[in-house]
């Protein structure tokens, strides 16, 4: 699992300083952002000289997902103190609740649930804030020829492809894509967020044709 | 954008990211999400992501070569790489290398 945050945050780094970032500020941001994807969005955002409120709005899309992972192991954390829940709740990225998701509803009664999250985010906030530090430092010493800029498209198709998992996955992804390019030269991004939303819908909606026909599939 | 407004776009990503995240873990009370909700949440990934790399990777990029655009070739390379190892790290290694070698073969 620390293997592919240090990767990632190194990249993330490089490609933060290629889009005309301060290393600082890249770092500033793992430290209290810690949300990969949407930190990578918000490099090619700023980088592209996208307003305040897209970089916020985007961020607030893309990190959607982080309340179905809250309420799905918020029935198991209620003993614990607001503080633990908050401190759980910073740390809760995509590959912690992965793991939690399975581990929480096996009946062992030894298993600290606060321990076994803490002990898995504090290494992985830790490991994501140096290695984009490190990436950040890096980034800075490389001469524009290598065209390292061009590791913030990369690491996009990375996390995409993945996360098409089935069909209505591969519909929501053409949708967004496809309109995403027709309504490109739309001011302030709208383009973007509104590509995301009509792909949101109609993943949505093809999921819920596909769950109603007689031969569902996974 | 400038730097101060940087500092405030980072510190209102940090508040909305610890919201969302911690929203039902501090939550007192039993709240469920509605199911069509929760259904659509799982196709937010795919629609925005794809939505920031289709034009990120068809914008005709200063490696254009008469109608052979390096970027994009480069980037279905990488593409096929990400589907078949799902490895970050071999996406950006093939990737990059993949530039570089049209580059210096075309460029």
């Amino acid at each position: 699992m620390l293997l592919g945050a240090a990767p990632f945050g190194l990249i993330t780094g490089v490609s933060a300083v290629a889009a005309g970032m301060a290393a600082l500020d890249i770092t500033l941001m793992s430290l209290t952002v810690f949300a990969g994807a949407a930190q990578l969005t918000a490099v090619a955002l700023v980088g592209g000289g996208a307003a305040l409120w897209v970089v916020l709005l985007t961020t607030l899309m893309i990190n959607l997902r982080h309340v179905m992972y809250s309420a799905s192991l918020a029935p198991w954390l209620r003993g614990e103190s607001l503080a633990a829940r908050a401190a759980i709740g910073a740390l809760l990225v995509d590959h912690v609740y992965a793991f939690a998701s399975l581990r929480f509803p096996r009946r062992e009664r030894d298993l600290d649930r606060r321990d076994y999250v803490l002990g898995m985010g504090l290494p992985m906030w830790f490991t994501w804030t140096t290695a984009t530090a490190v990436g950040a430092f890096l980034g800075a010493q490389v001469p524009p020829a290598w065209q390292l800029d061009f590791a913030v498209p990369l690491m996009f198709l990375a996390l995409l492809i993945p996360s098409i998992q089935n069909s209505p996955g591969l519909v929501a992804a053409l949708t967004g894509g496809g309109l995403a390019l027709a309504l490109a030269g739309l001011p302030f991004n709208l383009g973007l967020v509104s590509a995301a939303l009509a792909g949101i819908a109609a993943g949505t909606a093809a999921d819920r044709i596909l769950a109603a026909s007689p031969r569902r599939r996974a | 954008m400038s730097r101060p407004e940087l500092w405030v776009a980072i510190a209102g990503m940090a508040l909305i990211t610890f919201t969302l995240r911690s929203s039902f873990l501090l939550a007192a009370n039993r709240l469920t999400l509605p199911p069509l909700l929760r259904r659509s949440l799982a196709y937010v990934p795919p629609a925005v992501l794809a939505a920031i790399v289709a034009p990120a990777l068809a914008q005709p990029s200063d490696a254009a070569l008469g109608p052979i655009d390096l970027r994009l070739v480069a980037g279905a390379l990488a593409a096929v790489v990400a589907w078949r190892t799902r490895s970050i790290l071999a996406t950006f290694a093939v990737g990059m290398a993949a530039l570089w070698g049209l580059t210096w073969l075309l460029g």
